[in-house]
């Protein structure tokens, strides 16, 4: 953001979190109340993004090696013959999701509150 | 017909440009081409549920439509309300074959939502200075209270007033319709200030305002205050206190009950359904005062209503609710989202016939109905039996019309009052005259 500028700058979403950071503006005289606020909104977009981004990336991790593993079951490879990634159904998918969620279900519980 | 075409053609036009931004989102992220066509057909099928979606499920957009073919003067003023807000409607007014309706709608809306992804292909990437634009601000506000949703709120609680067994009154129907909508739109604000880091990563809801920084979220909270407590304050004393206390009970149970919820278990569905059956029964007691039996019933039709309607949308977004932490149905329990989608529909089948018994229509209704409910039944079934793709669309579109439908019909087959008070009491010929002047 321009340095002469007296308001927040929002960016575009981050490629691990979805979450777009925020870049907080400090008036000359902030009051310490001014401050306190700034800092517990930096606090808690920072643990978001942390959360998201280290959440994100089990998910595409797991779904990765699930879809590996579930195509190696079936004796097939990650690609086929014309270079396209193999994929799986929803429904197998779905299998995947259902885990994915259970597993989660605590971390999230964490997280929200 | 011409109209249709058009929206059709630009609807296809503007698709490329969001396949090409979906494309570099999908190589910078090494998304399988299964996600890529998931993502294609979610934006298509679920651009309805921008319209109306889980976070407050009530009737869907063809209520609007199917209220703007009619020739009643009070469905007109909601007709009114509505058209200013989005030119799409005006579109809808203008169509004349209901049979088109979904193909329409899907690029009607598919045009929508296509408009902000497409605009934005390079925009998106660049940093924003967060000040309110003030000429967005209209726009915002409308998006950040899903003012659509909202609309199609409040025609379901004009059904609600609407069959209501009293001689219509213009002013309470008026401020029962505009307070009920000012609750929605404050309802639906607190769930987006609530679920900025979840919208963020739910391809369905990454555009929202709050999400994009276009609006502060004190602005978002204190436009939500605004807004519900004169909307309460309006039910409250401008209808009755019944109507005030149900309105300011639903955007509790809206926001701070299924929101909530929504991250810790699966019952958020059912209390979801019970914020969508509300409405209608709003309407209902703003006119008699009372929570009658028929209030319950229209609430019952409602809240089954959702079940077909929400199970067969969620089937198509198990993966962004399991990444986001969603704890819904169709992701831990497919088995039972099917069956309770199942369950509701043939439950609006009995619903249908308690409705003459309860002296609110006449015993046409539930005969007249009942191809439409076998016929959502019958894609309840298959939903039930196949659990793909395929079945939970066609049910969610057929959703989409059934709810308006069933509406309108129960309408015109909706007791006259006169006709339970001034049974033998007139000679034949001016009891049926009077019986024409009051009917609404």
């Amino acid at each position: 953001p321009p340095a002469h500028s007296h308001s927040d700058w929002i960016g575009p979403p981050d490629k691990l979190s979805n979450l777009r950071p925020v870049i907080f503006y400090v008036p000359p005289e902030e009051s310490a109340l001014e401050r306190r606020l700034r800092e517990a909104r930096q606090e808690a977009q920072a643990s978001n993004q942390r959360f998201w981004a280290r959440h994100n990336r089990a998910f595409r991790q797991e779904k990765e090696e699930f879809i590996y593993s579930r195509l190696k079951a079936k004796g097939l490879e990650m690609r086929d013959e014309s270079g396209q990634k193999a994929t799986l159904n929803a429904e197998e998918m779905a299998d995947f999701y259902k885990d994915f969620l259970s597993k989660n279900l605590k971390k999230h519980l964490q997280y929200n509150r | 017909g011409l109209f249709l075409w058009h929206l059709r053609n630009t609807g296809a036009q503007k698709i490329p440009c969001r396949f090409v931004r979906l494309y570099h989102v999908a190589s910078s992220r090494l998304i399988t081409f299964q996600y890529f066509n998931f993502l294609k057909r979610m934006y298509v099928t679920q651009c309805n549920k921008d319209l109306s979606q889980r976070a407050k499920p009530k009737s869907d957009s063809i209520v609007s439509p199917f209220h703007e073919l009619h020739q009643l003067d009070h469905e007109k003023k909601v007709v009114h309300k509505i058209s200013p807000v989005s030119p799409i409607h005006h579109s809808w007014s203008e169509m004349s074959s209901r049979n088109e309706l979904t193909e329409m709608k899907s690029a009607a809306e598919t045009e929508d939502s296509v408009i902000p992804v497409g605009g934005e292909c390079k925009e998106d990437r660049q940093w924003k200075e967060m000040k309110l634009q003030l000429d967005d601000l209209p726009g915002i506000l409308a998006r950040l209270s899903k003012i659509k949703l909202t609309a199609l709120v409040v025609s379901t609680a004009s059904a609600g007033f609407a069959m209501a067994p009293v001689p219509f009154e213009l002013t309470c129907f008026l401020l029962a319709s505009l307070g009920t909508g000012l609750a929605s739109c404050a309802a639906n604000s607190i769930n987006q200030f609530f679920e900025v880091p979840f919208d963020s990563n739910m391809n369905r809801t990454k555009n929202r305002p709050l999400v994009r920084g276009q609006i502060s979220p004190l602005l978002a909270v204190c436009f939500a205050a605004s807004c519900g407590i004169p909307g309460i304050a309006l039910l409250t004393l401008g209808v009755n206190p019944l109507t005030g206390a149900l309105g300011a009970f639903n955007i509790f149970l809206y926001t701070c009950c299924y929101t909530p919820l929504k991250r810790m278990s699966i019952a958020n569905t059912w209390v979801g359904a019970v914020v969508g059956a509300i409405p209608p029964i709003m309407g209902w007691t703003a006119a008699t005062g009372s929570l009658d039996a028929g209030a319950l019933l229209l609430g019952g039709i409602l809240y089954s209503w959702q079940f077909p309607h929400f199970n067969a949308l969620s089937w198509g977004l198990r993966e962004d609710y399991s990444r986001g932490g969603y704890c819904m149905m169709s992701v831990t329990h497919p088995g039972l989202c099917r069956r309770v989608a199942l369950r509701h529909c043939l439950a609006l089948i009995g619903l249908s016939t308690v409705a003459p018994v309860l002296n609110i229509t006449t015993w046409t209704f539930p005969i007249i109905s009942l191809p439409i409910n076998l016929y959502i039944s019958y894609l309840g079934f298959r939903f039930y039996r196949d659990a793909d793709r395929s079945s939970s669309r066609k049910l969610f579109f057929c959703s989409l019309w059934h709810l308006p439908m069933l509406l309108l019909v129960m309408f015109t087959c909706k007791k006259s009052v006169l006709e339970k008070e001034d049974k033998g009491d007139l000679p034949g010929g001016s009891h049926e005259m009077a019986m024409e002047i009051r009917l609404p």
